[in-house]
């Protein structure tokens, strides 16, 4: 198969550009997205290249540019939704939860939502507590929605494009730290990724650690040091998707490993590591060696002071110190 | 209280005796569903809209068969005056099988797609940016189809309200805001809610042009609307109409009413929209003495069989509890919710697709 190295950004723009050329229903609305070219730069020249019909400038008017894709996606069409960040859905939390997660179930299976709420997260750029927060928990919590937290360029083109094409509404969570990082992308136009299938991008025999959105690259880098520095083989494994959650691909390396570590940049209360520790030890406490371990982001709003902020979201000293805990040391 | 409208010319005797036979059905079926729910037949919250029948009416034959109509938590009335039928709206009070939405949303969420009723909501203002996206598919795919929300005095104050009327205006879409006033957002009078109580205006500077029409009056509710959905489809242009109306009842059965004086329901039922209709029926010679008593019987006919089909109808299995919460493709229900309550991660094998 053969491959381009490319941003993650750019990953997503070929996704949007392919499913747009592939189904003319498919649609982007937002705010910024085409003159602009998209705060993140992700939609960019999608507006010159497919015109007004299909790529909207909107108001700022969260809820409600949600709600208009709920009911398009009720009437037809396939609705792509950019919230400029994800700290701005929770003004659209009534849209996303009360009405696309439940329209299909409380109307008894009438309808499908086939709808795309696509916007970036995370900490690091000083932004303060209203611009920096991690939310794939919220969303994960919801029935009715699917969660994609996609960590690399290969898997957020793929995963964007299974998003578009399946017909259940798709909170689709981005990382603002990821957009420039680049990695190889699969040229196919076919090529997508499936929901519900974790990837483990490092094996290893002695701990689990469960990366989620940009934790999957820090626990990465951190499995490098645990193995040159400390003699420690972590097994690194990035869920991509926490609804469905591909639990077996994670119980098998738990079982293996006996020890495991979840890394999340948001808090720790009701977090996403909160809910997959307690999943690990219902199926596989016996197999556990030591309690399962969890990195996240301090219980604070995120602090503008840069000192304060860096302390505030895991780094890869803080995932080494955590794992090394693991065994005693 | 808001005066009646000039008379309009009625239309055909056949259609005349539709909408009477309809607004009937409609009173009759909220009375026995207030009466069910006494007998505890039917839980959770029950919001009636006896009084406002020609609002309902006048606004949902108004519409083509294609057209999109969306309501909110008080809507029995118009998924019957779509088609809906009424044993299957009854069943799902029952919270039975055999109801609109197999009793997943009860009375608050009504849905019948076959008929192009596209639902009741329970959180008040959520349904506008809904009806701006049906009317963005419309406008998106080519078709003729145009939108009418209806909502309350209540809901206008919301934030989806103000977005909503932009985002319609802005992008042109062929959709009717039905305000439908009926004087009180629970027990909070409309003029301690809103600063400006014209609610018709209250698009305006949004562009969105107003009117308003007389809800007590079917035929009145009727030519306003028609007019409004002939501006909106075919210029392309929303437009919001406010239904000045009152319900008899309370908000929903738990409401002691003491935001209001018995004067003021007794003032207003003397506008009653049925009786004066049927009056007027009379009146002209389209129908005659005994007929309405007939319609009246044929509705309470039509309702008795409606409770007989809900009692009957099945409780859903308890194996249908993960029914319709994801589309499926390939994947059994549970790859998608881990029913995570009993020892084992259940991945919905037991339960099928
Ligand atoms: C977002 C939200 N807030 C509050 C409520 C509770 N509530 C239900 S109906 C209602 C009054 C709404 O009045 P109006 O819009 O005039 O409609 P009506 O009940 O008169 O038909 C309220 C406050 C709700 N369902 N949703
Ligand atoms: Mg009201």
């Amino acid at each position: 198969m053969s491959t381009t190295t490319k941003r993650t950004r750019e990953a997503l723009n070929d996704a949007l550009r392919e499913e747009m050329q592939r189904d003319e229903n498919v649609l982007l609305m937002g705010e910024d997205i085409g003159v602009f070219n998209g705060a993140f730069k992700v939609t960019n020249g999608l507006l010159k290249e497919f015109g007004e019909k299909r790529v909207r400038d909107t108001p700022i008017s969260e809820n409600t540019i949600v709600g208009m894709g709920v009911g398009a996606a009720m009437t037809g069409l396939r609705p792509v939704v950019e919230l400029m960040t994800i700290n701005f859905s929770l003004l659209a939390m009534d849209q996303i939860v009360n009405h696309a997660a439940s329209i299909r179930y409380m109307f008894g299976g009438q309808v499908k939502v086939p709808l795309v709420v696509r916007m970036p997260q995370g900490a690091g750029h000083q932004l303060g507590p209203t611009h920096s927060h991690s939310w794939e928990a919220l969303y994960l919590h919801a029935p009715g929605l699917l969660v994609a937290v996609p960590s690399t360029p290969a898997d957020a083109k793929g995963l964007l494009k299974s998003a578009i094409r399946d017909d259940n509404p798709v909170i689709f969570i981005e990382h603002e730290y990821l957009y420039g990082q680049r990695g190889e992308v699969p040229d196919d136009p076919d090529y997508t990724v499936d929901f519900g299938k974790a990837a483990i991008r490092r094996e290893g025999t002695d701990v689990t650690v469960v990366g989620i959105s940009r934790m999957a690259v820090t626990a990465a880098r951190a499995a490098e040091t645990l193995a040159s520095e400390h003699g420690i083989s972590a097994e690194v494994i990035d869920p991509r998707t926490l609804r469905p959650l591909d639990l077996d691909t994670i119980l098998a390396s738990v079982r293996k490993t006996n020890r495991c570590l979840i890394v999340e940049e948001g808090w720790p209360h009701g977090g996403v590591g909160a809910n997959l520790a307690a999943l690990i030890q219902e199926q596989a406490f016996d197999w556990l060696d030591a309690p399962i371990g969890r990195v996240t982001g301090a219980d604070v709003p995120m602090p503008y002071s840069k000192p304060l902020e860096q302390i505030a979201f895991p780094h890869e000293p803080q995932v080494v110190e955590a794992v090394r805990a693991l065994f005693g040391e | 209280m808001a005066e009646p409208a000039q008379p309009r010319p009625l239309p055909d005797p056949v259609t005349a005796r539709e909408w009477l036979q309809t607004m009937l059905l409609i009173r009759r079926f909220e009375e026995r569903a207030g009466e069910m729910y006494a007998k505890a037949k039917v839980g959770g919250f029950l919001h009636l809209a006896i009084g406002e029948e020609a609002a309902i009416v006048g606004c949902a034959r108004a519409l083509r068969d294609d057209d999109y109509l969306i309501s909110t938590y008080r809507s029995h009335g118009h998924t019957l005056a779509r088609g809906s039928d009424p044993n299957a709206v009854m069943a799902e009070l029952f919270g039975r099988e055999g109801g609109l939405c197999r009793g997943r949303g009860g009375s608050m969420h009504m849905f019948d797609l076959e008929h192009r009723f596209m639902g009741g909501y329970g959180i008040v203002g959520g349904n506008l940016p809904i009806a701006a996206g049906f009317g963005l598919a419309s406008d998106y795919l080519g078709t003729e189809d145009a939108t009418l929300c209806t909502f309350g005095d209540g809901a206008i104050n919301q934030g989806t309200f103000g977005e909503t009327m932009n985002l319609a205006a802005l992008w042109k879409l062929p959709v009717v805001f039905l305000v439908t006033n009926n004087q009180f957002g629970m027990g909070t009078a409309l003029e301690r809610h809103s600063a400006n109580t014209d609610l018709q205006e209250r698009g305006q500077s949004f562009g969105v042009p107003g009117m308003r029409c007389d809800g007590m009056d079917v035929l009145d509710t009727h030519a306003v609307c028609t007019e409004a959905l002939k501006i909106a489809r075919e210029e392309r242009q929303p437009v919001l109409v406010e239904a000045v109306t009152y319900r008899f009842r309370g908000h929903s059965m738990a409401d002691p009413e003491e935001y209001r004086t018995k004067e003021q329901v007794a003032e207003w039922r003397k506008r009653d929209p049925i009786a004066t209709f049927a009056d007027r029926l009379q009146a002209e010679g389209v129908i005659k003495e005994g007929d309405e008593e007939q319609m009246d019987a044929d509705a309470i006919s039509v309702v008795d069989a409606s409770v007989a089909f809900a009692d009957a109808s099945p409780f859903p299995s308890p194996q249908s509890l993960y029914d319709d919460i994801y589309v499926l493709g390939d994947q059994l229900q549970g790859w998608y919710s881990v029913d995570e309550r009993g020892a084992g991660v259940s991945r919905g094998e037991h339960l099928g697709k």
